[in-house]
């Protein structure tokens, strides 16, 4: 249940503040989640790596497909990804999760300590 | 265990953080470059919304209509509303090119790729093109209409950088990691430089100077004569000058220096050069002047030019504008249309100059030690420290060779003068061509133009067709800045000016068409001295034969002619090298190439294997007739084509013709053999890579993106035909930027194309969309309105509203 708590806030807290904010907002969600909603052992992680993985893949995938896929398939050539613009999506949401899930565990371990201080 | 869990998260996260916002290497910040919000994403898009912006400082609405190929048709109530939309429009398609080209010309690169630059932006200051710009703004800022207009333009573009955040930033910034900083008058003139340095700063005069130098006199002439011995030069050789009282300077007597150079800087493309004709009503099916122009530049995305039409109640024009500078370069209104070719003329010299000491403070001149000054450059690189470039000048101008750069010891400098660096109001030219009526306005308008010059061809609806060899140019005595030459001496200085009055020039020829092609700019008769640092010799003539050949022209001739793959040079060398070389004991692969050869047409058509054999060939013979130039340790440069072929055709057994490398003393025929020999294995390898040999695939032409084209946003192996040197000169990465063909009927009918898309954002669809139209010889019809409410052909619009 904590799971998919966190899951949706990270990824409406990432929402919310991708408008405003540079490309860290994610992490700004993804910390706050974590420490609003503490998770347990590698789900701290892998639950907002997930959440921002999958807000990153269909933001992108929205705004591409709109264009049918105009730069993107430049962009993997760039990188270089032999065109293929599934590989460009799939790495676009692991940079995005790695950084959400990172400040996610980093969210986590603030609460904790937090918890600690005041116990 | 708590506290060493936070601290290590804390680490992990800030590594995390620097990692994916930080450029590493070559490698874009990942976490920006690919957020959704903020990244490559965001340019994801092409251009098509109708839309209202407020731009301020307009003083009435602008309507900008859009058609299929986002070329933007602009109608304002007053020139600064148009400048100023102009440039907001521009910059919203070209933002990063525009900035790019002006950092390049200014030798600002390092700030932006680093180091690596560093070489570059050093060339740059050191042939002064900040020093010019200066000179240009100055010029420009003296002249307060064009003032006005450049300070609107700016002005649009400013208010365009200011609209954006950096999820809008271009996508290169993304890539590079680097934000839009403001456009600045400067800017503009810089860019100007840009296409001086590009069109007019080609030249060859150390090269020559170690030629003549190593080998005398008498074969430098007959290497570089300053006449071939066929002539068809842009002002038709019927021209009489007769009229004109003219003084030349004489040639001093004395020495010139017998220095060697071993290395110099690196040069403008030997073939940037074009094409343009037109013919007057008697040689046009309708009646009515048509006028041609295809400038020949490097091959690039985004390209060069940016099509527009710009109008206002008093003035509509329509055509190629250059991102950078304001209103239209070549192009036509409804009263004229004007085009320009290279005039390739040597405006560049260089003078050696001595210093009285390593300190650079004094130089000797006119029998006395003359104080120099010093500009300090100022060159920023990325992630290193800045770099300090003294840059000596003399009268002359900038010393751009010494003992810190590609010098030739501690006391010797090569100090350059050039037309380039007086700052001409280029502007002011462009502006009145924009609005010119007749004849006499084009005329008028071109008195401002200094450098480059150009080959400015003209027609009007009135049925006028003219073309002017445009530019500032030195009263020379014979032979003056061939070589170098002494910079002490005060009779080595340019004397002064050739008239405007007197720059060659040509209205309505009897023979019913002016054309130019990069060639000689006039016949012997001609009684200034003339020399330029190219001469072109087979485009004019297929060009010039082509409307001679016949009586009447129609707007398809004049697509053929663009699209023409004659290869007359071919044709002049092919069947002697056939007849004389002797085939026995060739392989029957050899026969094989060789019977290609035999076949063929002398059209470098995409289909063509004759042509990829000639043109093996050809490299390979060039090559060994002047490996004594190539395998110099001293900079030097081959003849040209037209005279290498004279040279292998007369003079056979000339000593030139041995191949060092080898024991034996070969003659013109020895070499054709050996030179087919190595042509055939190249077209060996060809033809394992590519499957066959045909022309167009072993020519592989593409249009590169600006960033050493950069493989993503390039376009490669398209299907074309031509090379340098044919009327479509379309090489590897060069060829024809623009083409333009305009009917003076009313109102005028034009098509253009070039090889390119008006978007510069690689995820638009017309960031390329007209690179294959281009390819295949084709045209758009350009829409030329001629009002703001008839909106046929408009795909949307937007309207720039003053601030309220």
């Amino acid at each position: 249940m904590k799971n998919l708590t966190n899951f949706i806030l990270t990824i409406a807290l990432g929402l919310i503040l991708s408008t405003f904010l540079p490309w860290w907002a994610i992490m700004v969600a993804a910390f706050l989640s974590g420490a609003i909603v503490r998770l347990r052992n590698v789900a701290a992680f892998f639950v907002p790596f997930l959440a921002i993985a999958l807000l990153w893949i269909v933001n992108a995938w929205l705004l591409s497909n709109a264009n049918d896929f105009t730069l993107a398939k430049k962009i993997a050539v760039l990188l270089p990804l032999n065109g293929n613009v599934a590989l460009l999506l799939l790495i676009t949401g692991v940079i995005g999760g790695l950084a959400a899930g990172i400040a996610g565990l980093f969210g986590n371990q603030c609460r904790a300590i937090l918890a600690k201080d005041n116990s | 265990m708590k506290g060493f869990k936070f601290i290590l998260s804390l680490f992990l996260a800030i590594g995390i953080f620097y990692a994916l916002n930080t450029k590493l290497g070559q490698i874009p910040p990942l976490g920006k470059f690919l957020a959704p919000n903020q990244g490559i994403w965001q340019n994801e898009v092409t251009e098509g919304e109708t839309s209202e912006i407020e731009i301020e400082g307009l003083s009435s609405p602008v309507q900008v209509h859009y058609d299929e190929h986002l070329i933007p048709h602009i109608f304002a109530q007053n020139n600064s509303d148009l400048y100023r939309a102009q440039g907001y429009v521009t910059a919203q398609n070209r933002l990063w090119q525009m900035e790019f080209q002006t950092h390049a010309s200014a030798g600002r690169l390092s700030e932006v790729i680093g180091e690596a630059a560093l070489e570059y932006d050093r060339g740059q200051r050191r042939k002064g093109m900040v020093f010019g710009a200066e000179k240009a703004l100055e010029n420009m800022t003296k002249d307060p209409e064009i003032q006005g207009y450049i300070e609107v333009y700016r002005d649009g573009i400013n208010s365009y950088i200011q609209s954006l955040s950096p999820e809008n930033y271009p996508v290169e910034y993304k890539l590079l990691d680097y934000a839009p900083e403001p456009w600045t008058l400067k800017k503009t003139a810089l860019l100007l430089m840009y296409m001086t340095d590009m069109l007019a700063g080609y030249e060859t005069d150390l090269e020559f100077t170690n030629l003549i130098n190593k080998y005398g006199r008498e074969r430098f002439d007959f290497f570089f004569p300053d006449f071939f011995d066929v002539n068809d030069p842009v002002i038709p050789a019927e021209r009489d000058w007769s009229d004109w009282n003219v003084s030349v300077p004489e040639a001093p007597e004395g020495d010139f220096p017998l220095d060697f150079i071993s290395d110099v800087m690196k040069k403008p493309h030997p073939d940037n050069g074009s094409n343009n004709w037109a013919v007057g009503p008697d040689k046009s099916y309708s009646g009515n002047p048509i006028l041609a122009n295809d400038p020949h530049l490097g091959l690039n995305l985004p390209s060069i030019w940016y099509v527009m039409q710009l109008a206002t109640p008093e003035k509509n024009t329509f055509g190629a504008t250059l991102p950078g500078a304001l209103g239209v370069v070549i192009g036509f209104n409804n009263n004229i249309s004007w085009g320009v070719t290279n005039a390739t003329r040597d405006v560049k010299d260089w003078y050696k100059i001595t210093f009285k000491d390593e300190s650079m403070n004094e130089y000797w001149h006119d029998d006395q030690w003359k104080p120099t000054t010093k500009r300090i450059e100022e060159i920023g690189i990325r992630e290193g420290k800045t770099y300090y470039d003294t840059v000596v000048y003399t009268h002359h101008g900038p010393v751009s060779y010494d003992d810190t750069f590609k010098g030739n010891g501690e006391k010797t400098g090569y100090a350059m003068q050039w037309t380039g660096l007086l700052g001409g109001n280029n502007q002011r030219t462009l502006i009145e061509l924009n609005g010119a009526k007749d004849y006499d306005e084009y005329k008028a308008a071109l008195v401002h133009f200094l450098a480059p010059a150009q080959n400015f061809i003209f027609s009007s609806r009135e049925g006028d067709i003219a073309l002017w060899i445009q530019g500032k140019f030195p009263n020379k005595w014979k032979g003056q800045g061939k070589f170098l030459m002494d910079g002490s001496n005060p009779e080595h200085d340019w004397q002064g000016w050739i008239p405007q009055e007197h720059n060659a020039h040509v209205k309505n020829p009897e023979r019913g068409f002016v054309s130019s092609a990069n060639q000689h700019p006039v016949d012997k008769s001609y009684p200034y001295y003339v020399f330029n640092d190219g001469y072109e010799m087979y485009r004019n003539r297929v060009i010039n034969d082509f409307f001679r050949s016949k009586k009447k022209f129609t707007i398809q001739d004049f697509k053929d002619l663009h699209n023409n793959n004659y290869n007359l040079k071919a044709a002049e060398l092919l069947p002697h090298m056939l007849k004389v070389m002797p085939t026995d004991g060739m392989s029957s692969e050899e026969m094989a190439y060789l019977e290609e050869a035999k076949k063929w047409n002398f059209y470098n058509d995409i289909d063509s294997k004759g042509a990829s054999v000639w043109e093996a060939w050809w490299n390979e013979l060039r090559r060994m007739v002047w490996d004594e130039l190539s395998e110099d340790s001293l900079a030097m440069e081959k003849p040209f084509a037209y005279q290498t072929i004279y040279l292998l055709k007369n003079f056979p057994e000339d000593t030139f013709m041995d191949r060092v490398s080898t024991p034996e003393v070969e003659t013109a025929t020895d070499l054709f053999t050996a030179s087919f020999k190595e042509a055939v294995k190249d077209l060996n390898i060809w033809k394992e890579r590519l499957g066959d040999y045909n022309w167009g695939d072993v020519k592989a032409t593409y249009v590169g993106h600006l960033l050493q084209a950069l493989p993503a946003f390039s376009r490669f192996n398209l299907p074309i035909g031509g090379n340098s040197g044919i009327v479509n000169a379309t090489s590897k990465n060069h060829g024809p930027s623009w083409r333009m063909i305009v009917e003076m009927s009313d109102p005028p009918k034009a098509l253009g194309v070039y090889p390119g898309g008006q978007s510069g954002n690689p995820g638009s669809k017309f960031y390329d969309d007209l690179v294959d139209i281009w390819a295949a010889g084709e045209y758009l019809e350009l829409n030329f309105m001629q009002s703001a409410n008839n909106t046929s052909g408009v795909v949307f619009t937007q309207t720039l509203n003053p601030e309220k």
